[in-house]
């Protein structure tokens, strides 16, 4: 998107020019059948009435989106208040996805960094590195996490046997497992964006700036990070979303005492609830928020390039 | 999570015997639990008949249905599910019905199997295996007497924080409708509300729900208590836990799975000669031998392991209450039971 603007000048001289009708018939194939067909057929079940033990009825009903929003008590007739419940489950996945971005972000930014400024003949060695192990299946990834972590794993031992805690750390069917699992199977979708931006980057701006006699943080935060922030929003982007989705960590690592949004709607398709219009109207509410906090971001880009121009 | 594991074990032994044969007798979709059947005996059944078992599988009844409802009718002839899940897919129409005679082998189901209240005069089905659902607790941790349901909902002290419960509404709602001495399928709106408020209160005792590991954190000692079905839990004291299988005096959860004649089957007839194959007394042995439940069939006993006989998961004590099986509740309680489940879960 933000290449178009930069590249977008002069016009290219086209080798394929006859072809281009047809280079993007295969994405159009995808996008319609594997995506837009799928949702559309979501959006059309959370309006129609629940099947019991699973399936639909062809009629009208708007009970999904009631039930999510409110409260009729156990029994379901109660006079309606505010559903705390399925809200509360949304900001818990919220949250948690949050947290990882941020993680994700914090160790992330410094290793894009550092790989942009090694010379180039080894920078792709390292990007290598990244992402080996990533080669892995994320189910073994997870479970291996998860033996890491445990009472009786190996992160325990070392820290018993550096005398730095007394009694093994629960960390293990916590939250701050869950942030921990959700950071690292998503962490090169950080720190490739922002490798790809920092490298990018004319380091001759940061030298101009010193000899203007700004210090190290005041380049850092006015002249590296404006420069680099496509590639950052981009890197949380690819964190934060499929984050909000996720089951994996949240079930293994969390101990799934409670629902995350990603096993909510699983429950509702899989689980004994058998409630399919429910299921899409949760995804429908989550899928119209990821696209709202999108176009934040988008007008936000757009309006800071404005300004900057 | 659904793995969709393609079993063509059996294709290379087709292979062995000449693809020709394999290919003119055809081939028979199994939709199966994952880790239920040893792959040696998919191997004879090919061996022996020249059919091609193609085996995708599950991991809870629910998804069965779910994925069956979802459109898969027509795509597999048989299928594993529990006993409600059958009582559930024939009210559905998902179910073809076994005439007299077709099977060769009906006969060899047990008297007390053959005529059960999921399937009566086991019209759609035939047993595969059956065995309880209770819980285990590791011996080091705790002494104290452990054939009460207490230790799941109203634990001693030491074991608080320390319990991994199935992921499963209908075995921990059973289980807990079992501590309380009331109904499953309730309507009493005294009896439901003090349910609710006991498996909230019963929560912050519990450090995980989860079922596919269900065995391994009590091996590796994570769990100190772990709700398990009983050939599982075997497996985790076979594998050196020092843990122990309950038999609660309140009672404890019984099941059978059970192969199912789907409708619209593709390959009715090879369906009708795999479920023939599972009544015979030596290959549903060698399933018995692998997943450590019991048979419905007679004349198992000489090809048993001999240590299931002593197995102390599957031999209850004189003391044990009784088992029950999960029940289905209509839909309007069933609503009730999904709040509950949710309540506990938000």
């Amino acid at each position: 998107m933000a290449g178009g603007a930069a590249s977008g000048g002069s016009a290219r001289t086209d080798t394929y020019r006859e072809a281009r009708h047809w280079l993007l018939l295969p994405s159009w194939v995808v996008l319609i059948f594997l995506i837009l067909i799928p949702v559309l057929m979501m959006l059309v079940y959370s309006f129609l009435t629940k099947e019991f033990r699973g399936g639909v009825i062809w009629e009208f009903s708007l009970d999904a989106y009631d039930q999510f929003f409110f409260n009729r008590g156990l029994f379901g007739d109660e006079p309606p208040s505010i559903e705390w419940t399925y809200i509360t489950i949304f900001w818990r996945s919220i949250w948690q996805a949050g947290a990882a971005t941020i993680l994700s972000l914090v160790i992330g930014f410094p290793t894009a960094y550092f790989i942009a400024t090694r010379p180039e003949k080894v920078r792709p060695m390292w990007v290598f590195l990244i992402t080996i192990p990533y080669w892995v299946n994320l189910l073994i990834r997870t479970v291996s996490m998860k033996f890491v972590l445990r009472d009786q794993g190996p992160l325990n031992d070392f820290l018993l046997w550096t005398g730095l805690i007394d009694s093994p750390l629960h960390i293990v069917n916590t939250n701050f497992a869950v942030q921990l699992g959700l950071f690292y199977s998503y962490l090169p979708f950080m720190v490739l964006p922002i490798y790809a931006s920092v490298e990018r980057y004319n380091f001759a701006l940061s030298e101009a700036a010193s000899d203007l006699y700004a210090g190290k943080w005041v380049t850092l935060r006015r002249i590296l990070l404006p420069a680099v922030k496509p590639g950052v929003i981009a890197g949380c982007i690819l964190v934060f979303v499929p984050s909000l989705g996720s089951f994996l960590a949240p079930d293994l690592l969390g101990g799934a005492k409670n629902f995350m949004i990603g096993s909510l709607i699983e429950e509702q398709f899989k689980g004994n609830a058998g409630n399919w219009p429910f299921g899409a109207a949760a995804s429908m509410i989550l899928l119209s928020m990821v696209l709202i906090i999108l176009i934040v971001f988008a007008r936000q880009q757009a309006r800071a390039e404005k300004g900057g121009a | 999570m659904k793995h969709l594991t393609q079993f063509t074990a059996a294709a290379a032994m087709a292979l062995a015997l000449g693809a020709q044969a394999a290919q003119a007798e055809g081939k028979v979709v199994v939709y199966h639990w994952f880790e239920y059947m040893p792959a040696e005996l998919l191997e004879k059944f090919t061996e022996e008949t020249g059919i091609e078992v193609v085996m995708d599988t599950f991991d809870s009844n629910e998804a069965l249905l779910a994925s069956l409802k979802a459109g898969a009718i027509g795509t597999y002839d048989v299928a594993v599910p529990g006993d409600y899940m059958v009582k559930i897919m024939a009210g559905e129409g998902m179910l073809d019905t076994i005439a007299d005679g077709e099977l060769a082998n009906k006969g060899n189901i047990q008297e007390e199997w053959a005529d059960p209240s999921f399937d009566p005069g086991r019209q759609h089905s035939i047993p595969y295996q059956w065995g309880s659902t209770s819980f285990m607790v590791n011996r080091d941790v705790y002494q104290g007497d452990i054939n009460t349901t207490d230790i799941l909902f109203n634990p001693p002290a030491e074991l608080s924080g320390k319990i991994n419960m199935l992921d499963s509404q209908g075995e921990v709602i059973a289980m807990a409708s079992l501590h309380m001495g009331i109904p499953q399928c309730s309507t009493d709106r005294e009896q439901l509300k003090a349910l609710n408020a006991m498996l909230q209160e019963a929560k912050q005792h519990w450090a995980s729900f989860n079922s596919d590991t269900a065995k391994e954190v009590l091996v590796s000692g994570d769990a100190a208590v772990g709700q398990i079905y009983d050939g599982f839990g075997a497996k985790a004291r076979q594998e050196g836990a020092n843990v122990e299988y309950a038999f609660p005096k309140e009672g404890y959860v019984v099941w059978m799975d059970n192969v199912v004649l789907l409708k619209d089957a593709p390959n009715r007839d090879n369906a009708l000669k795999f479920m023939d194959f599972l009544l015979e007394p030596e290959n549903i042995a060698a399933v018995t031998n692998y997943a450590r439940y019991s048979s419905g069939v007679v004349g198992t006993k000489e090809f048993l392991d001999p240590e299931l006989s002593t197995q102390p998961e599957s031999n209850p004590p004189a003391e044990a209450g009784k088992g029950a099986f999960i029940e289905v509740c209509d839909e309007e309680t069933q609503k009730v039971y999904d709040q509950i489940w949710t309540n506990l879960k938000k």
